[in-house]
């Protein structure tokens, strides 16, 4: 898998934050009945983990389940096994209604961490990232600055951040520029 | 003249001296300072010139009201137009210029419009310009541009040194306003446990208290200042932010906060501009109040200022006004200066005060010291100049006659106080008049409401019209209490601080002084500083006509300059109210709307400048090609390259290159910016039959087939190749801007009207790396790559068919072909992971050398499509075309009962046959046409114009026919296939144009089909 390389390959900026290439992470769109049991299966099957709640992300050993909507997840699987995975789900739904979809190139994908990650953060998305309103295990569709954006809160404290591959380099400068170590705001 | 007192001066640091220059010349000044108070204690006490009659102008009051003493500030990329001096903290290094005169600021010939101002009344530019109109643009406008203005605008060649940012904020409760209304408020609502976020827009805390005196639980405010914000501090659940000023307040608790970060220390490092976009449950308005100016003749003549903030000027910043001093009363608070004045060493020359009976234990403070109060007095006159000389006292009861002249050189006005009531109004709070102090203030049976309908800004203090130290506290502590609770905090009685300032009596409403003046004096009293309005003007519009308060704003321009009025709009609409013979509350205030002062636009671009002012989506391809040449143009927010060019080599000659070497040999086209939707489920062929023109549902596993999808309206708005991959699932290709537009169009439709439809859809357009391989070597190249592996996908034309897929290997990469083609070419559109994109176009590159492999762009991608007539949407589409416009009638399916667009193309206009029909255009003479020229037809229309019978949609230089060639919509252009049309080109040239066939170029399709 040498040819595949992520956005960013490898960059990271340090200042109030640091803001990392989190590397190729195999992302798995699905579609479906998130109450139904077939597909409850089949995500932990994929992930090791359940059907997460509304507005959260549920973590295990190997992979993750982010809620993206009522009726959509993000399967999070190593990159290696993105493709293989991916048949796996669209094979244990076979007679559901269901669409599971390999979008791990369609992504760039970022850490961010460090003692003033939530104000970066605070900075280009409308969400209150105060620490009694956002805490680890919460998973937000949001936008950060001028494009479509999701994250979530790890419970190592690091945010993880998901854009699209295009906007990887935008997002980047744009977290880069939050983090400018004269820009600390100071209430988190 | 004004000086700086040896004492007093409780914001300055007189250990720390600063300089800095003013018009060029070096000034000191002390830490603390404002420009404003560093120039008074230099001397300066004109500080600009007026808008309209370019009269001389001094600071008339100490904060963010101030309408005269507007500076150019700072040089180059820092420099700034219209700073206020009294906004602007000193800092080492600071460079003023004062603004509008010519050639400088003590003597400027427009003066001359001063002795003008009979004629320069309001509407003068209305009335006196509007005829002939030709001389407004290029005589009238230039001349009145130079005459009135303020700052200069920066230099459009340099760009802004600093940077900016937002930060987004939830509190359960803003408190705006950090004095000890303020402080008050958060004070209750923290006491509940709610989050508070105070604002302050002021580098220092307390508001006024500290100046007006009085004592809070039995102590100086100062102590009790102290005392609270060490509170406030200690507590997690309150944050304090001073330089931070409550903008606006908008729907649904959201408020915009400017907080100046560097103007005090540019240079330093980091954003200079944060604006916080907050979410607040509950608003607490804490913003005080205003003082109001007296309108006497003479009352903008530099020395004359607002009496609290010359009190300002000698308590916070030891600056004395002047060597005598005229005070120039309606209320008792003014006596508070009359005394700061006295006991600073400043000569109170007299105590002007309207009101016959007089005031209460101030006055009679004040005349304990000796000075001398005159009941039922009035400014009848300030003289003329550069600064205070004369003032002339008369009755107030009067038309200003029978004056006594007394020598003085500053004048304190005050004509009572207006509760800041703009934030409360920003978002629909309304306004009583309150009689007893003649001034608006909240109403609060009638705030702004939130989403649920209950009001969500409680006023506080000063800004709700309590002024008494003692009631003002308490209403404070009440707001907070209150918006904690109606922010889901249970009520926490917190007890207010106790504070005692002198009682007061009744103030009188005083809107002219004196209250008969005559027409001379009125058209000296000045009501608009900024916009150089006066009595008169107001008076004229009443007398020609202007009712409405809005209206009269606009003809005089009063309250539209850039302080919005905070000293003119109450006094402005109580002289119209007079002129109208009726009631202030009944002519009511102009809107008040946000910024509650000007904020800089680097704060709203926030951190949207150079590399990040706009996303630029980037394919994976990009930045190879951005090394090798790329000539960029925008598509969508893609950058996509126009043409690959050759080191000297222009883009049209690329362009030339590309197209003949495609043609001839073997072009690449990264064409992984076209949209790629996944549609699936049991429903899919249906959703499909509907959204298309043409049949999806009977497409074969494996293949291919082009599609149009319309409006309802029956327009086209997007085509592309659908490839059916399994039973149940289909991937659509759109047009590179369609990608998400369509996906939302489909995601309507399935969510909002056949919700019943099993469908879902995904966007995969980024997934892939998608990369035409086009031209006659377009196999080999392929097969080579395969060779090289050691096997791989047959592509071969048996195996893998024109308008056909199939998924395998090619070389060493796991990929999706298409044989499709939208250039007449042998081609295959290949679609590998995104991340290995660009080994995959390095493979190409390398494998393709033998075959004269060369990249190309957009261009070439157009007239490769327009040499073969294929229409593009958005060239030959514009939202008005339907597919039959087009000729491709081949494309609407007749055995389907509907599909989007259907019964709209059946309506009479879509089925008249004289409509613009799609053609070929071929130059007479080769040459190549204007794009978007019209063909000219018989006659004129209803307008007078000339009609039309056509235009052109696109056209390019066909290198590989070595001529112009274009397309166009053209009345019965199918019926008219030889003849020659006319297009006027807006270069004074008209070209000739045949009707052709639109394909211009292998018309059996061959080429494509091998």
């Amino acid at each position: 898998m040498s040819k595949a390389v992520s956005v960013l390959n490898g960059a990271r900026f340090s200042g109030l934050a640091t803001v990392e290439d989190a590397g190729l992470q195999g992302m798995i769109t699905l579609r479906g009945d998130l109450g139904s049991s077939a597909l409850k299966a089949a995500v932990k099957a994929a992930t090791g983990a359940d059907v997460p709640a509304q507005g959260s992300i549920s973590v295990a050993e190997n992979g993750a389940a982010a809620w993206m909507s009522p009726d959509e997840l993000l399967l999070l699987v190593p990159y290696e096994d993105a493709v293989a995975k991916t048949a796996e789900v669209a094979e244990a739904l076979k007679g559901e209604h269901a669409l599971a979809v390999n979008v791990s190139d369609a992504r760039a994908f970022f850490r961010l961490s460090g003692e003033g990650a939530r104000e970066v953060l605070g900075k280009v998305s409308p969400v209150d990232f105060d620490a009694a309103a956002f805490k680890p295990g919460q998973f937000r569709r949001s936008r950060l600055a001028q494009v479509a954006g999701a994250f979530w809160l790890n419970d190592d404290g690091n945010f993880y951040i998901v854009c699209f591959r295009s906007v990887g380099e935008y997002v980047f400068k744009l977290l880069s520029a939050g983090a400018h170590p004269q820009s600390k705001v100071g209430v988190y | 003249m004004s000086t700086r007192l040896a004492k007093h001066g409780r914001l300055i640091d007189r250990s720390k001296q600063i300089a800095f220059t003013f018009n060029g010349k070096s000034m000191q000044g002390f830490a603390g300072d404002t420009l404003a108070s560093a120039l008074l204690a230099n001397g300066q006490v004109m500080m600009g010139r007026s808008f309209k009659y370019h009269r001389p102008r001094g600071v008339v009051a100490s904060g963010s009201e101030e309408p005269n003493a507007l500076m150019q500030l700072g040089v180059g990329d820092r420099y700034e137009p219209n700073q206020r001096a009294t906004t602007t903290e000193l800092f080492s290094g600071l460079t003023a210029q004062s603004q509008n005169h010519w050639p400088s600021l003590e003597f400027d010939v427009l003066a001359v419009n001063n002795k003008l101002s009979r004629f320069l009344t309001a509407g003068f530019y209305y009335k006196m310009f509007i005829h002939p109109r030709p001389l407004w643009k290029h005589v009238y406008e230039p001349i009145i541009r130079k005459s009135a203005g303020l700052g200069a605008a920066p230099d459009k060649e340099l760009k802004d040194a600093d940077t900016y940012e937002h930060f987004y904020f939830f509190a359960d409760v803003l408190v705006i306003g950090g004095g000890v209304a303020g402080l008050q408020a958060a004070k209750a609502a923290a006491a509940s446990g709610a989050k508070v976020l105070v604002l302050e827009q002021n580098n220092f805390w307390g508001g006024r208290a500290p100046v007006d005196g009085g004592t809070i639980d039995g102590e100086a405010p100062e102590a009790w200042i102290e005392k609270t914000l060490a509170e406030l501090r200690g507590m997690d659940n309150v944050t304090l932010r001073d330089r931070c000023m409550g903008s606006g307040v908008y729907d649904h608790g959201y408020a915009l906060g400017y907080e100046r970060l560097t103007d005090h220390a540019p240079g330093q490092g980091g954003p200079r501009h944060r604006l916080w976009r907050i979410r607040a449950s509950q608003i607490v308005t804490a913003t005080g109040a205003i003082e109001r100016p007296l309108s006497f003749a003479g009352n903008d003549v530099p020395g004359v200022m607002l009496a609290a903030s010359m009190r300002d000027y000698v308590v916070n910043w030891g600056i004395n006004p002047g060597q005598k001093v005229v005070v120039a009363t309606n209320n008792d608070d003014a006596y508070r200066t009359a005394l700061v004045l006295h006991d600073a060493g400043v000569e109170v020359v007299r105590v002007v005060d309207t009101r016959e009976t007089g005031g209460g234990a101030l006055m009679e403070a004040v005349r304990e010291r000796g000075i001398r109060v005159e009941l039922g007095r009035a400014i009848a006159k300030v003289k003329d100049g550069k600064c205070v000389t004369e003032v002339a006292i008369c009755a107030q009861n009067g038309e200003g006659g029978a004056r006594e002249t007394v020598q003085a050189d500053a004048v304190a006005m005050s004509g009572g106080w207006s509760p800041v009531v703009h934030l409360w109004s920003h978002c629909g709070g309304k306004l009583i008049w309150d009689e007893v102090n003649a001034n608006f203030r909240p109403d609060a049976s009638r705030p702004p409401l939130g989403h649920d309908g209950n009001g969500f800004v409680v006023p506080a203090g000063a800004a709700n019209g309590e002024f008494g130290l003692g009631a003002l506290l308490e209403d404070a502590a009440a707001a907070g209490a209150k918006a904690a609770e109606a922010a889901g905090f249970p009520a926490k009685t917190v007890a207010a601080a106790k504070g005692e300032s002198e009682a007061e009596a009744q103030m009188e409403a005083v809107w002219l002084m004196p209250a008969k003046a005559d027409i001379k004096l009125r058209m000296k009293s000045w009501l608009d500083y900024q916009n150089d309005v006066k009595v008169s003007d107001v008076q004229l519009a009443a007398r020609e006509g202007y009712e409405s308060v809005e209206h009269t704003k606009r003809y005089t321009t009063l309250g539209m300059a850039t302080d919005q009025g905070k000293l003119s709009n109450i006094n402005g609409l109580a002289i119209l109210a007079d002129s109208l013979n009726s009631e202030i509350p009944q002519v009511g205030t102009t809107t008040f709307r946000p910024p509650y002062h000007p904020i800089s636009l680097g704060a709203i671009a926030g951190e949207a400048r150079a590399e990040i002012f706009q996303p630029v989506r980037k394919t994976p391809i990009a930045d190879w090609l951005d090394k090798n040449g790329a000539d960029w143009e925008p598509v969508g927010q893609w950058r996509r390259p126009f043409a690959i060019t050759k080191p000297g080599e222009d883009r049209h000659a690329a362009v030339n290159r590309e197209v003949k070497n495609t043609r001839e040999n073997l072009g690449l086209l990264d064409a992984s910016t076209l949209g790629k939707l996944v549609v699936k489920g049991p429903d899919a062929g249906k959703f499909l039959d509907m959204l298309y023109t043409n049949m999806m549902s009977t497409l074969k596993v494996g293949k291919c087939r082009y599609g149009l999808m319309c409006t309802e309206n029956g327009f086209l708005m997007d085509d592309g190749v659908v490839a059916r991959i399994d039973e149940d699932t289909f991937l659509c290709h759109t047009t590179t801007g369609g990608a998400e537009r369509i996906h939302g169009w489909m995601e309507e439709w399935l969510q909002t009207e056949w919700w019943d439809m099993k469908v879902y859809v995904a966007n995969v357009t980024e997934q892939y790396a998608q990369i035409a391989v086009v031209g006659p070597n377009a196999r080999k190249v392929l097969e080579k790559l395969n060779a090289a592996a050691g096997g791989g996908m047959d592509v071969s034309k048996e195996a893998l068919p024109f308008m056909e897929w199939r998924d395998g290997k090619i070389g060493e990469f796991d990929a999706r072909a298409y044989r499709i083609s939208f250039s007449g070419e042998l081609s295959y559109e290949i679609a590998v992971a995104a991340s290995e994109g660009q080994a995959f176009w390095d493979a190409l590159m390398d494998a393709g050398k033998e075959f004269g492999v060369m990249p190309y762009g957009t261009e070439t991608l157009h007239i490769l499509r327009a040499e073969k007539g294929f229409i593009m949407i958005g060239d030959e589409t514009d939202g008005t075309v339907i597919p039959q416009d087009l000729g491709l009638h081949w494309a609407l399916s007749k055995k389907k009962e509907d599909y989007l667009g259907k019964r709209a193309q059946q309506r009479s206009h879509m089925v008249d046959p004289e409509r613009w029909q799609l053609v070929g255009l071929e130059t007479v003479d080769g040459s190549v046409l204007p794009d978007g020229a019209y063909a000219l037809g018989e006659g004129v229309n209803a307008n007078g114009q000339r009609n039309m019978i056509g235009r052109v949609t696109s056209t390019y230089h066909s290198a590989t026919l070595g001529r112009g060639i274009a397309m166009g919509l053209v009345k019965h252009g199918p019926k008219r296939m030889g003849e020659v049309i006319e297009f006027p080109g807006t270069d004074g040239k008209t070209y000739k144009a045949k009707i052709v066939d639109p394909v211009f170029y292998d018309k059996d399709g061959e080429k494509q089909n091998v």
